[in-house]
């Protein structure tokens, strides 16, 4: 009840600030429904999570969200902080299980496949969906091992030279290889911040996702850095699904194809990046990207 | 946060210089269609004068439009709303600009040697181009779509006006062909009063992409 009360009080309190702008508020949705605006469903998708709910002890953070990911795609996660859009992403590859008191429910499926049932071993569910964090963490070895590691565990390569090309072929992908080629041997946390965290894509990269999740990865970087990230999330998004949760609408908006706002733990509106950061659906969507609250 | 306030502090600013250029370029247009019949000298002089003033707040709002797109990276309603000022206001100062032209074609008129000055009565025809001038403005003022689309309905009346002046002048030209410089002028009335007209219709489109996300364009 008492999100409800503040849901409304921000509607009420935003509008009030839009009279002296853009009074018209027509054709948006204004009140605050459990269904979620625009589409966020897609045909034939990669990964689909139906009435997807998340407690942390008696607290619910998620209410109810349902989202199609498609194949290729890149599709971006926005809201103010505490939404539960980070939340919502580490339900997607079972990191929320690691956390103490954090209950998940409803359907979360890859290819099909339940992602909470009893057969599915988790350490294969992470590499078949990476993940990226917001700060870039290298293990504390060698460039060649950090990117090695994965594919030994998962027994990806037969000999030393499969696994000499996975590694090469991951860091090319990264875009990094000719930056980091003639030092493999050397420690992966003496590469910079924006080099780093390629080191971490190449390492999701080296053990064939399907999909990769990005907890904001360029919260860490300069703007070079981070122009590099997102031109090779562009590239990525030919042979991966990407969801990235990101802080910086800017980013959101360069990104991705699709966009996903959430606020409060709801999902409020998903459509096409371009159609929502020039005319969204839900009044709180664009009271959050044009900055009149969050 | 303040970097917000002063992001829509700033969007309300420009709202205001919009719309004070936009009273001030109605104000010159009603002027430009009573001279029409008074032929008044002193009005078409302050009008074809003053011109410079419009032209100057037109420079000062493009000014502030790139700034704030430069700055602030407007979207949603923000953006649409800084388009949409980037072309009204180009909209606003031309029809300013159509106001001295009706000043220099009547000046034309009066100075010409002949007692038969008039070719067509322009009353019904200022009439209909004042109302859709006020109407786009209005409908920018209150965001309002509906009263947009009105603004449509009457361009077509305005075409047709427009054509019966061509027919008018016509006749009048071949009836009395020692003056022709001075028929001409009147149909170039008829002209600058119809693009006037045309303007508003892009303002109307405009206030419609600003409201409903949507761009609109009026064919005739």
């Amino acid at each position: 009840m008492e999100s409800f009360l503040e849901v409304t009080d921000t509607v009420y309190l935003s509008l009030h600030q839009k009279d002296t702008i853009l009074p018209d508020t027509k054709g948006k949705t204004l009140h605050k429904e459990r269904e979620t605006v625009g589409k966020p469903f897609v045909e034939n998708p990669r990964m689909t999570c139906r009435e997807v709910n998340v407690y942390y002890g008696e607290k619910r953070a998620i209410n109810d969200v349902s989202i199609d990911i498609a194949h290729n795609e890149v599709i971006a996660m926005i809201g103010p902080s505490g939404c539960g859009k980070s939340t919502f992403l580490r339900c997607l590859n079972r990191m929320n299980d690691t956390v103490e008191g954090c209950r998940v429910t409803g359907d979360i499926r890859l290819d099909g496949m339940d992602i909470h049932d009893k057969s599915v071993d988790v350490v294969p569910l992470r590499a078949r969906i990476g993940m990226v964090f917001q700060k870039p963490n290298p293990f504390p070895k060698s460039i060649f091992d950090n990117i090695a590691y994965g594919p030994k565990i998962h027994g990806l390569a037969q000999n030393k030279s499969e696994l000499n090309e996975i590694v090469e072929t991951s860091l090319h992908k990264a875009g990094l290889w000719n930056e980091v080629k003639d030092r493999l041997q050397q420690p992966g946390t003496g590469l910079s911040g924006g080099q780093q965290q390629r080191l971490c894509i190449a390492r999701a990269i080296a053990v064939s996702p399907e999909v990769i999740l990005m907890d904001e990865p360029c919260s860490a970087l300069d703007p070079i850095a981070t122009a590099k990230i997102e031109e090779l999330i562009a590239e990525l998004c030919e042979q991966y699904s990407i969801v990235i949760v990101t802080h910086s609408m800017q980013q959101a908006a360069r990104v991705s194809q699709r966009t996903a706002y959430f606020h409060l733990g709801d999902l409020i509106e998903v459509g096409r990046t371009d159609r929502v950061f020039t005319n969204p659906s839900h009044q709180l969507t664009e009271d959050y990207i044009t900055g009149r609250f969050g | 946060m303040p970097t917000h306030q002063t992001f829509h502090s700033e969007l309300d600013k420009l709202n205001k210089k919009l719309l004070t250029m936009g009273a001030m370029v109605e104000d010159r247009v009603r002027k430009a269609v009573t001279v029409i019949e008074t032929h008044d000298e002193e009005i078409i002089t302050s009008i074809i004068r003053s011109d410079y003033q419009i032209d100057d707040m037109e420079v000062e709002i493009e000014e502030d439009c790139l700034k704030i797109l430069a700055l602030h990276q407007p979207v949603a309603s923000d953006l649409r709303f800084l388009i949409t000022v980037i072309k009204i206001n180009n909209e606003i100062e031309r029809i300013g600009d159509m106001a001295v032209n009706i000043a220099k074609r009547v000046n034309v008129i009066t100075q010409s040697a002949t007692d038969i000055k008039s070719g067509f009565d322009y009353g019904e025809m200022s009439e209909h181009v004042i109302n859709m001038l006020r109407m786009s403005l209005d409908a920018l003022v209150h965001r309002d779509a509906a009263m947009a689309r009105q603004i449509f309905l009457i361009e077509e009346k305005v075409n047709e006006i427009r054509n019966q002046a061509y027919d008018s002048v016509l006749n009048m030209l071949t009836k009395y062909p020692e003056h022709p410089g001075c028929m001409i002028s009147n149909y170039l009335l008829a002209r600058h009063l119809e693009r006037i007209a045309d303007r508003a219709t892009n303002i109307a489109e405009e206030v419609i992409y600003l409201v409903e996300g949507e761009i609109v364009r009026l064919h005739i």
